[in-house]
This record gives C-alpha cells, structure tokens and sequence, in this order.
C-alpha cells in the first residue's frame, strides 16, 4: 500500500454532530449563554439595551483575565487557588504604591511584579518541591491575603486616578477598555496556547507527563511558567479591579477565585489537563456574569446568585463527562 | 565496522533493588537487534537508559565507538538515537504533527511553523507507507494501534536517526497489523539504520533479526548471531540464563 495520501479530514455532516453528547460537551458555555441570554431577554427586555451589555462586558473583564491565567495552570493538570488573593495582592501593592506615591505606571508594574513573583513562588515550589498544587496555592490564598492585610495595615487606599478612571469608562462603543484589554489577553493567550513550541509543551505536561519527559521537555520548567503566567495574569487582574471600584482594597474576593474555576470548568477545559481551548473560558466567564446579571435584572435576592453559580457548574462539569 | 552503540558493564538500580548487573550490549547499523528476556528481565530499564531516562550507576556508554555522556533524553536525540518506548511512545491529547515534532519542533519566528512541520510528518508517513490515517492532524488518542505505531516508527525515523529501538512494538497488535509492523522495521535496517526490537515472539525475531542479546534477571546472557542459534536454545537463555556452552557460567552468583 503505496497511498499513504493523507487526505484532508472528511468532515461529517453538522446534523449529526448535533446528536452527539460529546459535541453539546466541547460548546456547553455557548450554549448555555445563548440560552440564558434568550430567557433573560424575554423576561426582561432591558437585558440586551446598550447599557446593560456594556456594564456586563466591563464586569467580565477582570473574570476573563483571570480564568485565562486559571486555564493555563488546568491544562497542565495543576488548579491555581491563590489566583484571586494574588489579585488582591496585587490590588493593595498599587494602593501603596500610588499613595508612596510614586505614580501610576510604577505602582501598575509593581502590582504585576508582584503578583507574578507570587505565581512563581507557587510554581518553584509545586515543580522542585514536588508537592500538590493543590495545597501549595492554598497556603498562597492564606499568606497572599495576609500579605495584602499587612501592607495595607487592613485599610482601603481611595485612588482617584483619570486613566483608571478612564479605564473602566471610556472604550471602543460597548466595549470598555478593560474588556478590550481582557479580549487582546485571551487573543495573545490562545496564539501562545496552540501556536507556539511553549503551548505544545504545556498541553503534552498536562495530558502526558512522563511521555513529554521522555520527549526531553522540562515539565518542571513549564509548570513554573504556567503559575507564573496566572501570578502575572492576577495583576493584571488586580490593575482592571482598582479602576472598576476605584480603591485598593485588602479584603479577599473568593467568588473570583470559584468563579475563574468555574469558568474554565464551563469551558470545557479538562481538569486532568491537556485539553482546552482559551475561547471556552471566556465564554465561560461571560455565561456567569450573565447568569449573575440577569438574576439582579429580574429582582431575584442576591443570595441566590452563588447557589445559581454553583448549580450551573455542577451542571457543565456532569457534562464534561460526555467530552470525547 | 564498530557497533553504533556499546554498552559495557552496565550497573542500574532503584534504591536498593539492582534491576540490571554489568550488562554489555552492542548494536550494528544495518542490522536488526532482538533483545530477549522474561518480563522483568530489565529489558524496559536498558532501554530507558540507551534514551538518557535514567542515569545508568555505572558502566560505559559508546556511541560510534567514543565514550559519550547521555544524561537526558535530548542527549540520546542529539546522538542520533530514537526510541519508542513501551509505555510512553505517544501524548494521547495531541494530534500526529504535534506527537511526531514534540520537544523539536519547527518555528517561523515566535510562532510554530505548521505547514513546515504537516509536509515533513506527511513525506516520512507516506515514505513509511503502511497504514493511512485519516489526517495527519487527528488525535493520537483517535488512532488503532497499529497506526500508533507506526506514528511512533515515523517519529523515531523523521529525525535522521542512526539507532531506533523500538520496545514491544507489536505487544498489543493483531496478526496483520504485527506483520506490517515488522517488515517496517526490517525495511528501517535494510536502509543502514542500526534497529533494536524488543518482542517476545520467538518466530517474530527469528523472522526479521540478524542478531539475539538475551537478558535474564538483569544480566545479559548472551549476544549471539540469529542465525547460530536455534528457537530452543533462545527460550533456554531466557528462562534459565545459559544453553549448553551459551550464557551465563554457573558461578556468576545469579540468585532466584
Ligand atoms: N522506576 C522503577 N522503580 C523501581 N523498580 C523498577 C522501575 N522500573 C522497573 N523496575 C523494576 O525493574 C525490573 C525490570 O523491569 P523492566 O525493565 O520493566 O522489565 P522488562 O521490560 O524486561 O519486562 C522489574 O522488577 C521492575 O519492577
Ligand atoms: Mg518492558
């Protein structure tokens, strides 16, 4: 046999994708968000108007970010719990900075710095200590939040900023810079995640270990880089926070950090790594600030919202089940 | 012609467990190399410390007859020696391009150069010609396991390589799919490429090997030429360690 032609897949029709549990698995977020947006819309017609999905877009920008940091550190198989107490981190370095002061473009670089220097911490320990990421990023929720209560003596620092300010007003129509900014970081984070040797290595780390060793990749290099990358990411995080409340403030925000896990999870990322997209998660993200807004819209009582959250992830996590 | 590789007087062990004892082993370019023994033998072990896995404790590594240094596996890649190992030959989570370039991969600048990369992985499957895949981009984990291994075996000899050692390749194949397998190995010698085979099937490295390296609990029985011994005398190395004149002397201390 000669024809080893190698002909380019044969695609079969869409209808019958459509019969496939595995499909509804991979597009569980965007279906999801489809469908919450058209009963949304019909018990509410506010829910589309202009304002409204630009004040939803702005409020999913810091979630974008930060479940694109929390994809990475999933696709290697690892979960980065410190994420959203790096951001607060992160957010009360600024507070200090900028009332040194030492000016804005200084205080944002030292909040990313640090941020990222807590994701590497995370990262050193998890590859060269060989111990779970699992509790290793529990003791950095704990020690950033106590970090970030100590530097801010646990007092909120007011910043009155005009970029800030314009950061989270100003934009491009509907899209409000942090939203633009979120969107250029899912861009760039998908190029790296499936164009790139790094993104390669990272997918073979999470879905073969021992057989991306084997192949002489440094799963330990990578896992550094990917809690790094989320560190990084929580400042960025923690940039977009102080413009959208206009403070620093040092109290822990953990509907974040279960709200980036649950957005990657509605994503259809795997959670024993390797497979993933970057497109997923934010739609993820933005299904939850959907789900979230809609519910305020319709008067439903704020405690409702985590027990919806939960239910809706629960939900696209039995889905996952299907994933081929 | 000196053996591509020699190994002599390898010593390996997990903590206090010694799973291979002085072992010496040698293969030549255009030949095909059984390497025989009974699970547990050590056959994996050897194999993982020809692609720099594992340290060896002690002992002497020659490649093309210079003392070398294979420390990790990029060492033995860069030596020109591909291994398909047993267990980890292939990322089941990605495509047959990515498994085929994985830790060498081609970049245009920052970003990975795919259509470099697709034409390559395509011109060595076809030049390989056994098995069609439907695209080249498929899963891995979406192959049957004779078009794995053969995407491992296209892997191994994309690289130029000089030595291919291929462990148990055929473990988990049918009848068909095995004799494919086999002759694509047997083609790979008949190229100047220097083939090790693992297999535990008699007929199949009597079929296709020039020469037989036994291993019996960690230590190499005898390397002897295929067509010098018979079925009866190789099943007599690896279950018992010696054959009449062949193998280890009664008093090398091998315990049971
Ligand atoms: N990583 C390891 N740690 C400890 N013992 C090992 C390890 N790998 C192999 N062994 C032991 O070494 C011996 C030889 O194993 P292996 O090389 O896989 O044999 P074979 O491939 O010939 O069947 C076995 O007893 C096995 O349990
Ligand atoms: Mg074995």
């Amino acid at each position: 046999m000669a024809n080893a032609t190698l002909a380019a897949d044969d695609r079969e029709p869409w209808t019958s994708r459509l019969r496939d549990a595995g499909f509804w698995a991979e597009w569980a977020a965007l279906v999801g968000l489809v469908v919450l947006v058209v009963v949304f819309q019909v018990l509410n017609p506010t829910f589309l108007s202009t304002g409204n999905i630009a004040s939803m877009l702005l409020a999913a920008a810091i979630l974008i970010v930060l479940a694109v940091g929390q994809t990475f550190v999933i696709a290697t198989a690892g979960i980065d719990l410190s994420i959203a107490s790096t951001m607060t981190l992160g957010a009360v370095v600024l507070g200090q900075a900028y009332s040194a002061p030492w000016g804005l473009p200084l205080s944002c670089l030292l909040a990313v710095v640090a941020a990222a220097l807590a994701g590497m911490v995370n990262g050193v320990i998890i590859a060269w200590g060989r111990i779970a990421d699992f509790i290793v990023t529990l003791g950095m929720l704990s020690a950033a939040s106590g970090l970030a209560l100590i530097l801010a003596d646990g007092k909120p620092v007011t910043i009155i900023d005009p970029a800030l300010l314009a950061l989270s007003t100003g934009g491009l129509g509907i899209f409000g810079w942090s939203f633009v900014i979120a969107v250029v970081v899912a861009l760039v984070a998908h190029a790296v995640l499936f164009h790139t040797r790094f993104g390669t290595h990272l997918l073979a780390t999470g879905g073969a270990p021992e057989s991306a060793r084997a192949m002489g990749i440094s799963t330990q290099r990578v896992k550094i880089a990917v809690y790094t990358i989320s560190g990084t990411l929580a400042g960025l995080a923690a940039i977009l926070l102080v413009a959208r409340i206009g403070a620093a403030e040092p109290a822990s925000n953990t509907s974040f950090l279960l709200n980036s896990v649950a957005a990657v999870v509605l994503g259809g990322v795997s959670l024993f790594g390797g497979r993933g997209t970057i497109i997923g998660p934010v739609i993820g993200a933005l299904l939850l600030v959907a789900l979230v807004n809609g519910l305020t819209l319709l008067g439903v009582s704020q405690f409702y919202q985590p027990l919806a959250v939960g239910v809706v992830v629960v939900l696209a996590a039995l889905l996952t089940r299907f994933q081929r | 012609m000196p053996p591509v590789l020699e190994l002599r007087g390898i010593d390996k062990s997990f903590g206090p467990v010694q799973v291979l004892h002085d072992v010496a082993f040698s293969a030549h370019s255009g030949e095909v190399t059984a390497l025989v023994g009974d699970n547990g033998a050590g056959k994996s072990t050897l194999v993982k410390c020809v692609g720099g896995i594992y340290p060896i404790d002690a002992g002497d590594y020659l490649f093309e007859g210079r003392p070398v240094q294979v420390n990790d596996p990029r060492a033995a890649a860069e030596l020109g020696i591909e291994i398909v190992y047993q267990d980890l030959a292939l990322c089941d989570n990605l495509d047959i391009v990515q498994n085929m370039f994985l830790g060498r991969e081609r970049k245009s600048g920052l970003v990975l150069d795919e259509p470099t990369m697709e034409e390559m992985a395509e011109r060595t499957l076809a030049g390989l010609s056994v098995k069609t895949v439907k695209s080249i981009r498929q899963l891995v984990s979406s192959l049957s396991g004779g078009q794995r291994q053969t995407v491992a075996i296209a892997k191994a000899v994309l690289w130029n390589s000089k030595i291919v050692v291929l462990d148990e390749p055929t473990a988990a194949l049918g009848v068909a799919q095995t004799a494919q397998v086999l002759e694509l190995v047997r083609r790979l010698a008949d190229n100047g490429l220097a083939v090790v085979l693992i297999s535990h099937n008699m007929n199949d490295v009597f079929a296709i090997s020039d020469r037989i390296a036994a291993l019996y609990l960690g230590r190499m029985a005898a390397q002897v030429k295929t067509s010098d011994v018979t079925h009866a005398q190789v099943v007599e190395l690896i279950t018992s360690g010696r054959s009449g004149e062949l193998g280890l002397n009664n008093g090398s201390g091998v315990a049971s």
